[in-house]
């Protein structure tokens, strides 16, 4: 929304992860345990989540606080930004190597992933279909709340022309501030879901993730929610299509062809930039 | 007095933009500055509105210093401003525009809009024939109309409008203006930044000539429009083109 793309993003996901490991931890979930069934399973996966959101979204207001605030007061140039972007994004990942090892952390097992039924020669499992309707529900919250509230309309207000938002009462630091505690927060979940999911945590794991991410963003048209979801839904089905065709080795290969590809030719994006077009 | 600022100067990094500005207006007023570019018309309404800090000097609204405050705490003491190039949101609806006019009052329950809208609607007809059509796709006359209409939505005491006819055909520019003076007649005090001049002083009750960042005259619009050296310096011998815009109300009561 800043025209900035946090690139610490990454890392902020990867705190999620481990934060959710810790919560699972703390709740007395070990490996051993028999997966949890009902509402036990509920009530964990949601102190879990609970504990993720909050550890990602404090991270990611105490880095707007600490880093990026104070270059935008000082009227730095992007390029300055990105920069401190890419260092924030060293310093966390060493730091939780340092603390916790380079090794893979294995998370206990949350749930019981049985095969509830097959789609068209895939098998849908329990797991998956929890991650893709809480991806599902968070992305419609994410787009009800910029649509609909004021501070949502703070949000794209400011995005669109921030010194006119302040002139119309916007307090545009404030307005940042939590719009870096949104995308925390949702970064924290989404490490939950990635660590039910994948059962792994380590110090650079949000890296490949943060990367798509971005590929979906710039794909789907940046400053565009929408189409990030579509960005990311079209790269999926993009990576998966090229490693059938390819091998599973070539996944990541094609998502990055892909980035640089929209990149070179279609830069706004597929949906376009729904902002500024009329931007004198 | 309304709006105040005494000896203020600013700065753009070690260039003065403002040297010793001090003008005054009052309540009920329609004040214009006019000036060739660079003269600091601009700079004086983002300094006022926050958007520049002052290196010295006072701005004083209602009686309240105001030049330490950021822009979003100034539109709450209702000292709004529709800024240059009309700043409308492209990506957001007639509405939603109208309802970001809003925002400063919107305070923890949400406030009923309804007679704003109507208000807005009623001095702007063809927003509302498009209220839901995106602000980027409006044309220029459609846009400042907006703008305008959305500085009202704050319900503001005092409305700062930058160039309000810059780009738009003469004909539009004079249908703008008859309704500027039509919203300082339901009771909002103006002060309007203008390059074209001659429509400002026939508009205005005083105005303020502004020449590298000071004023060098102040006088009634009238007496200015008249003025020999104003003519040829900032009227461009065309006093008379758009003279149909007599919609310029008498002083104020």
């Amino acid at each position: 929304m800043l025209r900035l793309i946090n690139f610490a993003h990454s890392e902020i996901f990867m705190i999620g992860v481990f934060a959710s490991l810790f919560a699972m931890h703390a709740l007395g979930i070990d490996a051993g345990d028999p997966a949890r069934t009902g509402l036990a399973l509920g009530a964990s996966l949601l102190v879990v989540m609970v504990v993720a959101m909050v550890a990602s979204g404090l991270t990611a207001v105490i880095m707007e606080r600490v880093a990026y605030r104070p270059l935008r007061r000082r009227g730095a140039p992007r390029l300055a930004a990105l920069i401190t972007a890419v260092g924030i994004s060293l310093f966390l990942q060493e730091l939780f190597a340092i603390r916790y090892g380079r090794e893979v952390l294995g998370f206990p097992r949350l749930m019981e992933k049985r095969q509830l039924f097959e789609l068209g020669g895939a098998n849908v499992r329990t797991d998956k279909v929890l991650v893709l309707v809480s991806a599902l529900l968070l992305m419609l919250a994410l787009d009800r709340f910029v649509a609909r509230t004021r501070l949502g309309r703070g949000i794209r207000a400011t995005a669109q022309d921030a010194e006119t938002a302040s002139l119309m009462g916007v307090n545009i630091d404030r307005v940042i501030m939590l719009t870096f505690l949104l995308g925390g927060l949702l970064a924290g979940a989404a490490g939950t879901l990635y660590g039910v999911f994948f059962e792994a945590a380590r110090y650079n794991i949000g890296f490949l993730p943060g990367i798509k991410a971005f590929t979906a963003a710039v794909l789907g048209g940046i400053g565009n929610i929408r189409g990030a979801l579509a960005g990311g839904l079209l790269l999926g089905l993009l990576e998966n299509w090229g490693s059938a065709v390819l091998g599973g080795e070539w996944k990541d290969v094609f998502a990055f062809t892909v980035l640089v590809l929209v990149l070179m030719f279609r830069p706004t994006g597929l949906l376009g930039e729904s902002l500024g077009r009329a931007r004198a | 007095m309304l709006l105040e600022l005494e000896d203020v100067k600013v700065h753009y990094g070690k260039v003065e933009a403002l040297k010793s500005m001090s003008l005054h207006v009052d309540e009920g007023e329609i004040v214009t500055l006019v000036g060739s570019n660079g003269a600091g018309k601009t700079t004086t309404l983002k300094t006022i509105s926050g958007l520049r800090p002052v290196t010295s000097g006072s701005v004083r609204f209602d009686g309240r210093a105001i030049s330490g405050l950021a822009p979003h705490q100034i539109v709450r003491l209702g000292l709004c401003q529709s800024p240059e190039g009309r700043g409308v949101f492209p990506g957001m609806t007639v509405m939603e525009n109208l309802e970001m006019g809003a925002y400063a009052r919107a305070g923890r329950s949400r406030p009923d809009l309804g007679p704003d809208l109507e208000r807005v609607f009623a001095l702007f007809p063809l927003l509302a024939e498009r209220r839901s059509q995106p602000g980027g796709t409006l044309s220029g006359g459609e846009q400042q109309m907006l703008a305008i209409g959305r500085a009202l939505m704050a319900r503001p005491r005092m409305v700062l409008l930058d160039e309000p006819s810059m780009g738009l055909a003469p004909m539009l520019v004079a249908q703008i203006f008859e309704i500027l003076a039509e919203i300082n007649r339901q009771g909002t005090t103006l002060l309007l930044v203008e390059q074209n001049a001659a429509q400002a002083l026939r508009l205005a009750h005083r105005a303020y000539v502004l020449e590298t960042g000071r004023v060098v005259r102040s006088a009634a619009a009238a007496t200015l429009l008249d003025d020999e050296s104003v003519k040829s310096a900032y009227l461009g011998g065309d006093a008379t083109a758009g003279a149909e815009a007599d919609g310029a109300p008498g002083p104020p009561v």
